[in-house]
């Protein structure tokens, strides 16, 4: 380690403040932009599980309602 | 030649194969990034005039780099799109954007942080940093373009034709701290000859280097996945897709 101590690390010779800056704003970036692709993920998933159970509803809805008519009608 | 790419074309094959690569870019990324920046933090040697603060480096020259060779990755997804009129071509630029408008802050800010220290100022207007800040709003032109059209093949022609165009950028980027007197150093690594780094600092760049390039690699093709969906919302793959995921959840 080119450090002689934790301290000495934190302090970067006096740069502390842009060096730990520039990193720490850089994984923030980095880990906002994954966050956010994986959470676009999460929810067009479900929205297209709920597009199918909204489908599924409307086709046995649909099926029900024939199958009453045809029933009223014998 | 080119026969076995085709397949590729068709967004669930598409789509099955950035699921497989997403864990092979997204792991080593993760490794390298950190190696990289450990190494380039605490193991490194000191610069002799810069001190600690030519730290900055590990993180700043490979998300400079890489915001150029995104974008032209980018406009090439752009032209194969407009030429061959493949849609997932159009899905991978869109993809593409705003990794590299990430990236392409992260040189800005990390280069503001370097020079503030180096040069006595976060800014200056010189041809370097004006042309690098000139790509962001291209990357953030293009996402824009393509979120304005209703219909999104006509967006990724609109929004590719934009990234066509921006390209003319790359070249002045790359050349500016030559063909202008500018107050940015000139290149350090990118050079035909030898690099002009000792090699112990040379190396934990270009493990940084490696890792930015497989994150932007791992974030494109997740957003890749996320753009197919929207666009083959109604498609029974998706629906049938979106089942088996679920079964396996509730498996686990």
């Amino acid at each position: 380690m080119q450090f002689d101590s934790w301290q000495a690390f934190w302090h970067m010779g006096g740069y502390a403040f842009y060096v730990w800056a520039s990193f720490g704003v850089t994984f923030l970036a980095m880990g906002l932009i994954v966050l956010n692709s994986m959470m676009t993920h999460k929810k067009l998933l479900k929205e297209v599980a709920q597009e199918a159970a909204r489908q599924q509803r409307i086709a046995t809805a649909k099926q029900a309602t024939k199958q009453n008519l045809t029933g009223e009608e014998v | 030649m080119w026969k076995w790419l085709h397949p590729y074309a068709k967004p669930e094959r598409a789509y099955q194969l950035c699921s497989t690569l997403q864990p092979y870019f997204f792991w080593p990324a993760v490794l390298c990034i950190l190696v990289g920046s450990v190494w380039g933090l605490a193991f490194a040697p000191q610069d002799y005039q810069q001190g600690d603060s030519f730290r900055i480096i590990y993180i700043h020259v490979p998300s400079a780099i890489l915001s150029m060779s995104t974008y032209v990755a980018m406009a090439v997804a752009a032209l194969v799109g407009i030429v061959w009129q493949w849609r997932t071509a159009f899905m991978a630029m869109i993809a593409m954007a705003p990794v590299g408008a990430v990236v392409t802050f992260i040189a800005l800010f990390t280069g503001a942080a370097w020079g503030k220290p180096m040069w006595g100022t976060w800014w200056v207007w010189d041809a370097r940093l004006t042309s690098e800040l000139i790509l962001l709003f291209l990357y953030l032109g293009v996402m824009s373009l393509y979120g304005a059209f209703e219909d999104k093949q006509q967006a990724g022609k609109a929004a590719g034709v934009m990234a066509l165009v921006g390209v003319v950028n790359v070249p002045i980027i790359h050349y500016s701290v030559e063909w202008w007197n500018t107050l940015h150093q000139g290149a350090t690594i990118s050079k035909f000859d030898k690099p002009s780094i000792a090699p112990e600092m040379l190396w934990p760049l270009l493990i940084a280097l490696l890792g930015f390039a497989l994150f932007i690699a791992a974030v494109t093709v997740m957003r890749m996945k996320n753009e197919i969906i929207r666009r083959e919302y109604h498609r029974p793959w998706v629906k049938e897709m979106v089942q088996s995921a679920k079964e396996t959840n509730h498996a686990v």
